[in-house]
């Protein structure tokens, strides 16, 4: 089992979108070498025959009438938006310059 | 006052009914005694005063128009702080809500309006309801009411406290991997997870879809059978909910009886690091059971042992993807939006400003276990141990109607005590989690003190899924049983707040 390095946890810190600190990289890199230590037992049934369950229930998709009914309005759906302008949510700039 | 706050759900109800009492008398008398010990206690994020106020005297008015009134109307609750409410702040304890407003109802929230139910206000609870004793609250913890050094448990550690202060005489919780039970087995509550599927999700902050599940919490077998078959039932707005009728909880709860009735006990369920004294009120349990004339039967479930690894994957997985949505860019919290920053660095920011470390830990090890290269070996690994443990379930609910366990293998620890240590505070949900992973339903309710602290042991029941009416049956007959032998309510034994 791999060690978790401090780079491996910035990259996954990218990769999950948390900019994350020095001292908190460090302090993870730890405790998810810890944890993922003690959770890697699951790995014993790995080469059993065994079907996977991602769910308790077998889930099939929920289809309803295309029809317009009362939602909210656009003021309750922006009511919670850090910056909002002409009815829409306002955002950081999303594509780069060049 | 104190009198209104002692009394069950059942008993309001049929006072307000009877017009012994007004449900502003009663809303006022909690409100009261919120706060005079919340300071204390820190049960609750938000009390909703005024909006209590208005909804009790809408009860009142009903009544006397002489309009039927529904089986709890008039009665407060306490409402975790997961679930939405139009108007009400709705924060999961994370300081990336702080402030949020939902512009709609739950699912859970509604079918509490639409019963009569009086919404006090939202309970304090561990960060996206990840963690066991509450610490991981954003907004600062709550104090176990029988010892305030204590944890209440988590993650609905403010539910649970809310009822044994006498707060509120219901309460709703979440259980993902046992954040209804063990609050309730570590405050001397009562604690159901129905079957997954049985209460609606919609509205219902995610964390881990496929275990989430919405539950009543209450002081008896009664009250949280009463608010079970409110809450529960079939959803359209969720495509998780189960289109089946509930089963007859209430009718079990006032039926209780264990006569004639096979019970499990399972070899996987004790071992090192279980208490003492919770092992000895577990026996005595087996024992009550016993003479109550149920036949115990020992079981044989090898799967549970990997139940912990495989939830601290599944659990995680599931989270990293379900709070992705928390980007700084529709609601919630934004931070480091300087006019020179893209979306994602934005996102990044407000992500690092807004979580706290259990949840920044649990988006990491998610975020590791669903990577290229790992997701065989860990999540995809953790589904098949998923697979194994719901067999196990089913071989034995071939040979017993329940099961039973201890609900925690600790009492209450200190506040603080595990706070630097993932793995040992994982430790709490030893017993709870191989339910959350099968689906089904389990209860946890008060089976007495532990010799050596005197904090409060809770007895698990654990039925198939859609038996929950089995919990009910069981639960109220062991209720019965040690409430005779106390001569009172656990909870009177509980120091004074």
């Amino acid at each position: 089992m791999p060690g978790i390095t401090r780079e491996e946890v910035a990259h996954l810190a990218r990769l999950a979108r948390l900019e994350l600190k020095d001292e908190e990289l460090e302090h993870f890199a730890g405790q998810l070498d810890d944890i993922i230590g003690a959770v890697a037992r699951v790995s014993e049934v790995a080469e059993q025959d065994v079907p996977p369950t991602s769910h308790p229930l077998p889930l099939t998709n929920v289809m309803r009438p295309d029809e317009v009914r009362p939602s909210l309005t656009p003021q309750e759906a922006l009511s919670g938006a850090p910056a909002q302008e002409q009815q829409r949510f306002k955002v950081p700039q999303i594509l780069g310059e060049d | 006052m104190t009198d209104i706050i002692k009394l069950t759900a059942a008993q309001i109800a049929e006072r307000i009914a009877s017009g012994e009492l007004t449900a502003v008398q009663v809303t006022e008398a909690h409100l009261a005694r919120i706060e005079a010990v919340d300071e204390k206690v820190h049960a609750f994020l938000h009390v909703d005063r005024e909006g209590a106020l208005a909804q009790a005297r809408e009860v009142d008015a009903k009544r006397e128009r002489g309009e039927k009134l529904g089986p709890l109307a008039g009665v407060p609750l306490a409402l975790k702080d997961i679930f939405t409410t139009k108007g009400i702040p709705t924060t999961v304890g994370s300081k990336i809500l702080e402030g949020w407003i939902p512009p709609y109802d739950a699912t859970l929230t509604k079918r509490l309006k639409d019963a009569d139910v009086v919404i006090l206000g939202k309970t304090n609870m561990d960060e996206f309801a990840m963690g066991s004793s509450t610490e991981n609250s954003a907004y600062g913890p709550t104090g176990n009411p029988w010892d305030l050094t204590k944890i209440p448990g988590g993650s609905g550690g403010g539910s649970s406290a809310a009822l044994a202060a006498y707060q509120a005489p219901l309460a709703i919780g979440t259980d993902t991997g046992g954040s209804i039970r063990q609050p309730a087995a570590v405050t001397g509550t009562v604690g159901v997870k129905p079957t997954y599927g049985s209460v609606s999700r919609y509205g219902m902050v995610a964390f881990s879809s496929s275990l989430d599940q919405g539950g009543p919490c209450a002081r008896t077998v009664l009250d949280a059978a009463l608010l079970h078959e409110v809450i529960a039932g079939h959803d359209p707005m969720d495509s998780t909910s189960i289109d089946a009728p509930v089963p007859p909880v209430v009718e079990a709860a006032r039926n209780g009886s264990v006569q004639g009735m096979r019970v499990g006990v399972v070899k996987q369920f004790r071992g090192e690091g279980y208490q003492a004294g919770v092992v000895q009120r577990f026996d005595e349990s087996v024992e009550l059971l016993k003479e109550l004339g149920a036949e115990i039967v020992e079981l044989d479930c090898p799967s549970f042992d990997l139940a912990l690894a495989a939830y601290y994957l599944i659990a995680p997985s599931e989270c990293s993807s379900n709070l992705a949505r928390f980007d700084g860019l529709r609601y919630g919290l934004r931070a480091g939006d300087d006019g020179t920053r893209s979306a994602e660095d934005v996102t990044a920011l407000t992500r690092e400003a807004g979580f706290g470390p259990e949840v920044k830990r649990r988006v990491m090890l998610g975020t590791y276990a669903l990577s290229s290269g790992y997701y065989d070996a860990y999540y995809g690994s953790a589904q098949k141990v998923r697979t194994l443990i719901t067999r196990d379930f089913e071989k034995a609910f071939e040979q017993v109607d329940v099961i039973v366990s201890p609900t925690t293998p600790t009492t209450a620890f200190a506040i603080g005590e595990r706070a630097d240590d993932p793995m040992a505070m994982y430790l709490a949900d030893l017993c709870t989690i191989p339910t959350n992973l099968a689906g089904n339903a389990a209860m946890s309710l008060p089976c007495g003190l532990a010799p050596e602290d005197n904090l409060p042991v809770g007895l698990q029941i654990i039925a198939p899924a859609l038996k929950d009416d089995r919990l009910y049956k069981v639960g109220a007959a062991v209720e019965a049983a040690f409430t005779a032998r106390w001569g009172h309510h656990l909870l009177e034994e509980a120091p004074s707040l």
